[in-house]
């Protein structure tokens, strides 16, 4: 996994009850999809809990960012139990502190406010990603 | 005055994040939770059984349940089975959309007008399977390898 080794893995908690799971996952999508598609990989937290070989390797190569929707942190705890090195933990209800104008609402779809908010929180994480990748390039700081 | 406790089953969805087929699983489950089956059933997010208390790992003991995965790697299910209790049916959302002669979804983040439809599929398929577990009372069974679905898109855990 030489070539992939600066590349991040991203994990969304897989919250299905509750709105702040929805913008784990959409803020995921967001960082994975627009934000930083070649530095990222988005790994799906189900491949962790079964320890699928490929997904396990991954994060026990690659730095992780995890991004949670309650305070279980299941992602965050997940990736640790897998062996991996969690390089920066993020929770939603965390970011939603800090923008009490962004409420989530709704599971399936969410409201503009939510989907508002994990804009922000994927921002947030870009420049954390960037960081990391930096982290694991540079002399020294390679990851194991 | 006599109560009836009616008896609930748990589906459990796989997150598949990775995949549009994941994306089926989740909406499917939610409709039959929201709106198909609300009294009937209930859920847990997977990642409980790990990450959650004994309560949690408990959840598949408490209740028959089905398990829906959007491929053929089945996390939901062996999932359920390793931590919790043998599912009583397992669903493949990938299998289910083969079997019915529908076009694979597309769209992991936003599903295209064949995950759509798949969602309604996986949906009306997990309602009727709810009340057959429901009617016929099914009980949890202990931890037992989950068998293969056999290409229909559902299998047998326990009890069928």
């Amino acid at each position: 996994m030489t070539g992939e080794r600066t590349q991040v893995v991203v994990v969304p908690c897989s919250g299905i009850g509750k709105p702040y799971g929805t913008v784990s996952r959409e803020a995921a999508y967001e960082l994975c999809d627009d934000l930083r598609p070649g530095a990222t990989r988005l790994i799906s937290l189900a491949k962790l809990v079964t320890g699928e070989a490929e997904a396990s390797e991954r994060v026990r190569a690659c730095p992780a960012v995890t991004i949670d929707g309650c305070k279980l942190m299941c992602a965050s705890r997940l990736v640790t139990l897998s062996g991996g090195r969690v390089g920066h933990e993020v929770s939603v209800l965390e970011v939603y502190r800090r923008h009490k104008e962004l409420k989530p609402e709704g599971i399936e779809v969410l409201n503009e406010a939510g989907r508002a908010l994990a804009r922000v929180l994927a921002e947030e994480v870009a420049l954390v990603v960037d960081d990391l990748r930096r982290t694991a390039t540079s002399p020294g700081g390679g990851h194991a | 005055m006599l109560r009836v406790i009616q008896p609930k089953v748990g589906l459990v969805s796989c997150s598949g994040e990775e995949l549009a087929e994941g994306t089926v699983a989740r909406l499917a489950t939610l409709k039959v939770l929201h709106e198909l089956r609300p009294s009937l059933t209930v859920t847990i997010c997977l990642p409980l059984f790990l990450a959650g208390g004994e309560g949690d790992r408990e959840f598949a003991r408490h209740h028959p349940t089905i398990t829906v995965d959007g491929c053929d790697l089945r996390c939901a299910a062996c999932g359920t089975e390793k931590y919790s209790a043998r599912p009583a049916v397992t669903v493949v959302v990938n299998e289910l959309v083969d079997a019915a002669g529908l076009p694979r979804p597309r769209g992991r983040r936003a599903l295209d007008g064949a995950g759509r439809e798949a969602v309604d599929l996986v949906a009306g398929r997990l309602a009727r399977l709810v009340d057959g577990l429901v009617a016929g009372g099914q009980r949890p069974a202990p931890a037992a390898p989950v068998p293969g679905a056999g290409g229909t898109g559902e299998g047998p855990g326990a009890g069928r």
